[in-house]
């Protein structure tokens, strides 16, 4: 059998479906985009300056460790551009530059890459970068503080504080569709209700995130916070307003439906965003902080690897 | 190729490809100069070889390896060996593959017509195991230690996609199949014999008089395992195959080579396969078992360039081979040719634990784990834990992996290594 004509031999199957992670990670951020855009918008250049800054470092660190550790360049794969642009969308218009460096370095290299890089990360990188810095720089985050320059022509009181602070009476101002429709003070790209609830279902119509966590994760923050608002309504806001405030929903179809720091089977997909949305309003409501979606998050991220362990019994699986 | 929908929310469908009525008769295509056929036997130089390079053979002819065993390849071609050599096939399996020049003139083989008179099992044994369609061996169990079989299952749907062979026998041959099926309840005196088919050709099916059930026309919902789950109702243990439930399946191709063989008193020689070409047009052909893969080509204008594919098989489950001599097998049920353009390449890109496999897998296996133990090389963890010996190879893992990754090369090698342990350890226990 000798044959000059070089052939192709693989294994089964010879076809693929065409999917692929630069796919995936390009979506997401388009999906993203109209909220972006509209933070953008709302707050002028510092904005901007703020998301350009935190994906172009986040590329940037992404390069240098796969340098430094000899691996093939992975910055084609979008995944670390689409960390950089969620984690800018988290942060306030007015963030420093070494703020940002900063953030963008934690949440690639200590949030992805020390774990073995993507696909290795047992907590949402983006997330692990925030928190540090939250913890670190806590001034930076108290959005009352940092947006007291802006008059963009509505109350310039981050509403989950004023609540906090004030109770239900703090808040009489916010109507649902000005919150819906981003007229509050928060992140740059997580104040735009609209957008991001349109973005979150591009995401699960075109299957680049799963629905069960989202939707389990909105019923999770809208239940706990009906049971509080029911209890006492005079301190607690109403279950719409959380939802509809601080990190919600960005949280609910950006951050929590991260591929691998989130189960895959359907009944942990249920705990998973259930368990974070009642974290989330207990930390809200009890907790000393003000919006609790960053912790509770990482919180059930890290219970994943268990909770993932009820599945489906496999085909003639005798025990 | 089908790619996956813009809405990725729904699973991706895969039909298989359903035969209508008016397809038109498969194309015949004969051998041009030679033909290989494999012979299941180690080749070793020191055996005393029943044949020799420079013998003539007839059509029909039988040709066994040795006096001390049972492995025997029937010659396909009126012509002269050419060749004995061992032949190395996947998964370390070893043929003596034979070669033989075609000759002008035709004379076939008397033997077998006077056997046909009185069908009974070792006549099948001894005459028909290289029959188009391929004869299981599970169906004659020749130890005792083995449960009898009682149930016999003629698949008369196709295991892969774009594959219409046992349909066409099925539409075409009903007859033969009929009379297949006589024979099998004959010889073996097993009564409860079911076919499987699709629903358009349940009528055709039925003209067996075998009992009829019909399989979903959707990818894999023809693999043995889940014909066992879905239509028999019993579900094989991790790990053990169908044989052991006292199923055994057949092609209804194989069913009707049977009955064409006592029918006609000619061991059947021609096997029905489709070829896929490069643009995905998909057409059945018949040639002699043995005819090598070139020939084909040849016939139909199918070039084949340096860094194409060339895969025995359908697109979920076939094996690739590396050169265009090899020859159709009695089961070889299609010859699909990719593009270079076209070829998906597999990646080193770690699982992102995405879901998409464990959401597809039709025996609930949960990959996302799986594969990380497999990459690691850790099968007995694997096995033990994760269900790898639940997997009933349907390939949609990888053919879904966002990260590209051979998924179900990973669990075919986790299988085969592990086959090598366990063999190992009984040896020198």
């Amino acid at each position: 059998m000798l044959n000059h004509k070089k052939l192709i031999v693989s294994h089964a199957p010879f076809w693929h479906d065409g999917s692929s992670i630069t796919d995936r990670s390009y979506h997401t951020m388009l999906a993203a985009m109209p909220a972006v855009l509209f933070g953008i918008f709302t707050y002028g250049m510092p904005a901007l300056g703020v998301v350009s800054l935190s994906i172009s470092f986040a590329i940037i660190w992404e390069f240098l460790i796969n340098k430094i550790t000899k691996r093939t360049i992975s910055i084609g794969d979008g995944n670390a551009a689409l960390i950089g642009l969620l984690f800018g969308m988290l942060l306030p218009a007015t963030s420093p530059w070494w703020l940002v460096i900063t953030g963008t370095f934690v949440a690639v290299v200590i949030g992805k890459h020390i774990y073995g890089g993507i696909g290795g990360n047992p907590f949402n990188p983006v997330l692990i970068g925030f928190a540090i810095l939250m913890v670190a720089w806590k001034d930076y985050f108290d959005f009352n503080e940092v947006l007291v320059n802006y008059d963009l022509g509505f109350a310039m009181v981050y509403p989950l504080a004023a609540v906090k602070h004030l109770g239900t009476s703090g808040i009489e101002a916010f109507s649902t569709t000005d919150l819906l429709l981003g007229q509050q003070s928060g992140g740059i790209g997580s104040t735009f209700g609209l957008g991001l609830i349109i973005g979150g279902i591009y995401l699960i119509l075109r299957g680049f995130i799963r629905w069960e966590i989202s939707v389990s994760f909105l019923a999770g923050i809208g239940l706990t916070a009906l049971m509080f608002n029911m209890s006492d309504p005079s301190h607690y806001a109403s279950p719409v307003f959380h939802l509809l405030t601080g990190y919600t929903l960005i949280g609910a179809f950006f951050l929590a439906a991260e591929d691998s720091s989130s189960p895959v089977n359907f009944i942990p997909m249920l705990i998973y965003g259930a368990g974070a949305g009642v974290m989330t309003v207990l930390i809200r409501n009890l907790g000393s902080y003000v919006d609790g979606v960053v912790f509770a998050i990482l919180l059930m991220n890290l219970i994943n690897p268990i909770c993932d362990k009820i599945r489906p019994k496999a085909l003639g699986k005798v025990v | 190729m089908i790619k996956r929908s813009f809405i990725g929310l729904t699973k991706p469908l895969l039909k298989y490809e359903a035969l209508d009525v008016s397809t038109p008769e498969p194309s015949v295509i004969q051998p041009s100069k030679k033909v290989t056929l494999f012979l299941d036997k180690v080749f070793d130089f020191k055996d005393k070889i029943l044949f020799n390079i420079g013998d003539k053979v007839k059509t029909g002819q039988k040709l066994s390896y040795s006096e001390n065993s049972d492995a025997y390849v029937i010659s396909t071609v009126t012509g002269t060996i050419s060749s004995i050599a061992p032949f190395n096939a996947d998964y370390g399996k070893t043929y003596t593959a034979i070669t033989i020049d075609v000759s002008e003139n035709e004379e076939i083989d008397e033997q077998f017509s006077t056997l046909v008179k009185e069908p009974d099992i070792d006549t099948v044994k001894d005459s028909l195991a290289f029959i188009p369609g391929n004869l299981p061996a599970g169906l004659f169990p020749s130890t005792d230690a083995s449960p009898p079989i009682e149930t016999i299952v003629i698949s008369g749907v196709d295991c892969d996609l774009f594959i219409t062979t046992n349909q066409n026998t099925v539409l075409v041959d009903g007859q033969a199949v009929k009379h297949g099926v006589k024979i099998l309840k004959q010889i073996t005196g097993i009564d409860n014999i079911i076919i499987v088919s699709s629903d358009h050709l349940m009528q055709d099916a039925g003209i067996s008089g075998a009992e009829v059930r019909v399989v979903d026309p959707e990818y894999p919902a023809s693999l043995p395992h889940l014909i066992m789950r879905d239509v028999l109702g019993q579900v094989v243990p991790a790990g053990k195959n169908c044989e052991d439930m006292g199923v055994s399946f057949i092609s209804a191709e194989a069913v009707a080579s049977i009955g064409k063989a006592f029918t006609e008193g000619q061991i059947p020689l021609y096997k029905h396969f489709n070829l896929i070409k490069k643009d995905g047009s998909s057409t059945l052909i018949s040639a002699r078992i043995g005819t090598p893969i070139s020939d084909i080509l040849n016939a139909f204008d199918v070039t084949l360039n340096e860094k194409d594919r060339l895969i025995i098989g359908g697109p979920m489950t076939g094996s690739t081979v590396y050169s265009e001599d090899f020859p159709i097998q009695p089961d070889t049920d299609a010859i699909m040719v990719q593009d270079r353009g076209n070829i998906p390449f597999v990646s080193d890109y770690p699982c992102i634990n995405c879901g998409e496999c464990v959401r597809i897998c039709p025996a609930s296996i949960p990959i996302n784990v799986l594969v990380r133990f497999l990459e690691a090389g850790q099968y007995e963890e694997a096995a033990d834990q994760y269900d790898l010996y639940s997997c009933i190879e349907c390939g949609l893992c990888s053919f879904v992996c966002v990260s590209k990754m051979p998924v179900f090369h990973y669990i075919k090698l986790a299988k085969y290594e592990l086959g090598r342990i366990t063999t190992a350890e009984a040896t020198n226990a």
